[in-house]
């Protein structure tokens, strides 16, 4: 846990590395940096633009194309979509996650093995292989064309990472603290309402971010489950868009750029849970 | 165990349990029940026809062809990424300024979703005009002008530029993550006793990252076998096989659900499955056992 919880002061040990540092990460960081960039920047650009010159920077910049998509009200409908998807997605992944984590990490009883086997084996089983069945599963429970067709099935598969990224968090809680919380009387289901879900946040956190930029970004599924425009998240909204504007790149590029925000702002936030909540994983 | 601590455990991993069953398990089971017949996807399959799905599946050449494809992005993948991704943590393991920025920059492109991913490269490859090819004339590069997506000897490579840069910030970060459980009072020790910066990371940091990196590595083959969104998004549904990018997981969706024969669909999902389960367990054998040998040793 040490890790985690480091304190903040050690940021006055940062000091400038060498010049080649910078160097090298400045071109990694340009490569990665310049597909975004062209797309965003080709949305203040005019179709003419695009197709007579199209590396150069806009000239004028145009605001039209972003203006006209956010006035549409098929961009704000399809936001709408993913942010439900993808909110109930994580809280059900985090909450059915921690509730089995718990389990598997601080009880003892036969099974317990298996359990944690039967989840892990799930990595095994990405939506990819049972998409076919899922698709025909959802449409027999007359789940097609709904959200909760979507979010039932990504809770599910989101499960296996949720889990064994948390178990190892859950086990390093010191067992004396759940002792000490029994002489005081309370139960294993108080310890784990009072202190274990405060103590695993960032654990939580962690899974909680991954679950939602995958719901957020997820295709295969809602391209299965989902066929009417007004229902499509926003990965389905922008290829629809692309295809049915596909003369019109610029308002596509301007579409595209405002549907990855979102997720970007959310991971930039939270950066630092992530590779804190890994690394317990990937010791564990 | 007390009926208490037994309805305890029901009440807290029961639910969890039920869905995983329910929307992971089920679904793959059934799979290999629906790939014996032939069916269009309408009341219960009633055409039994036995193993057929699976001898048409492997008489055609456009699946082969798949597989093909997907051994080839999984080796591509491992070396393409591995060493780019381990050469940037190595400089970005570091106590120093900017570091976090840098993080958040390089993680980028993985927060972005495939669509986005492909509609971006798409319109900046699109051949005749794209923005790559205007830039290369720009810089009088024009010999290097290429048919990026429907030249059959080039699609490829074009497809691991992409999947390169979608995916190594995922392998960047994931290093980063475990090269923070590597103590530092050991490369410490090496600087000390006079070591240069690559052999510690050579001698000392490479091989503490070991898990890591097969951890990765696992995970990379797993999604390269099972690769489907970002090429049928540039490639879209039909010209991904003329152009040589096909995967098993396109043909899947193509020769499947698309054109109403789910019996089929379901039996490329079992083949698929199959040959991840495989490589998965190969892998696992050969390779990640070390690991835990040396976790069940407690490391010595």
């Amino acid at each position: 846990m040490a890790n985690r919880h480091r304190p903040h002061g050690d940021k006055e040990k940062y000091t400038w590395a060498s010049p080649v540092v910078y160097l090298v990460a400045m071109c990694v960081i340009s490569g990665c940096l310049a597909p975004v960039a062209f797309v965003i920047i080709g949305g203040f650009k005019s179709n003419s633009q695009i197709t007579t010159n199209p590396a150069a920077f806009p000239n004028p910049w145009k605001l039209s194309n972003f203006s006209n998509v956010l006035t549409g009200s098929m961009f704000w409908r399809q936001a709408g979509n993913s942010v439900i998807c993808a909110l109930v997605t994580t809280l059900g992944v985090v909450v059915l996650g921690v509730m089995a984590s718990y389990v598997i990490a601080r009880y003892n009883f036969r099974g317990k093995g298996a359990m944690y086997a039967l989840f892990a084996a799930g990595l095994m089983f990405p939506l990819t292989v049972a998409i076919t069945p899922l698709y025909l599963l959802v449409k027999s429970l007359h789940l097609t064309n709904t959200l909760a067709g979507v979010i039932v099935p990504q809770v599910a598969f989101a499960l296996p990472t949720t889990i064994i990224i948390l178990v190892p968090f859950l086990r390093a809680i010191p067992r004396e603290i759940e002792e000490a919380a029994a002489i005081d009387g309370c139960s294993r289901l108080g310890f784990f309402r009072r202190m274990v879900l405060r103590l695993s946040v960032p654990g939580l956190v962690t899974t909680g971010i991954l679950a939602f930029i995958g719901s957020w970004n997820s295709y295969m599924l809602p391209l299965f489950v989902l066929n009417d425009s007004a229902k499509y998240t926003l990965p389905l909204g922008v290829q629809a868009f692309a295809s049915e504007r596909s003369t019109d790149t610029a308002a596509v590029l301007a579409f595209t750029s405002l549907s990855m925000i979102p997720a970007l702002l959310f991971f930039s936030l939270f950066e630092r849970r992530i590779v804190g909540g890994l690394t317990g994983a990937v010791k564990g | 165990m007390g009926w208490r601590q037994r309805a305890e455990i029901t009440l807290l991993a029961g639910p969890a349990i039920l869905l995983f069953i329910g929307f992971v398990i089920f679904p793959v089971l059934t799979a290999v029940y629906y790939g014996l017949f032939r069916w269009k996807g309408y009341g219960a399959p009633t055409d039994f026809v036995g193993l057929n799905n699976y001898v048409v599946l492997f008489k055609d050449s456009a699946f082969r062809e798949a597989v093909l494809h997907n051994f080839e992005i999984v080796f591509l993948s491992l070396i393409m990424q591995g060493p780019l991704a381990v050469v940037v943590a190595l400089l970005l393991n570091r106590k120093m300024r900017g570091r976090s920025l840098i993080r958040v920059l390089i993680f980028v492109p993985y927060v972005i979703s495939e669509v986005i991913v492909g509609i971006g490269w798409k319109l900046m490859l699109m051949e005749g005009n794209g923005a790559i090819d205007s830039m290369l004339r720009g810089m009088g590069l024009g010999g290097l002008v290429q048919r990026w997506m429907s030249d059959p000897k080039m699609a490829m490579w074009t497809l691991m530029i992409i999947i390169t840069w979608k995916y190594f910030g995922f392998a960047v970060i994931l290093f980063l993550a475990g090269l923070q459980g590597i103590p530092e009072e050991l490369s410490e020790a090496a600087q000390i006793d006079g070591a240069s910066f690559w052999q510690i990371q050579r001698r000392i940091t490479l091989p503490l990252l070991g898990p890591t990196i097969r951890i990765w590595a696992f995970l990379s083959i797993l999604g390269s076998l099972q690769l489907f969104d970002l090429v049928y998004i540039v490639w879209g549904q039909y010209i991904s096989g003329v152009a040589g990018t096909s995967t098993m997981a396109t043909y899947m969706a193509l020769n499947g659900r698309l054109s109403g024969n789910y019996g089929f669909g379901n039996a490329v999902a079992v083949v698929i499955f199959l040959i991840s389960l495989v490589c998965a367990l190969t892998y696992q054998r050969l390779v990640l056992r070390r690991d835990t040998d040396g976790a069940l040793t407690g490391g010595r």
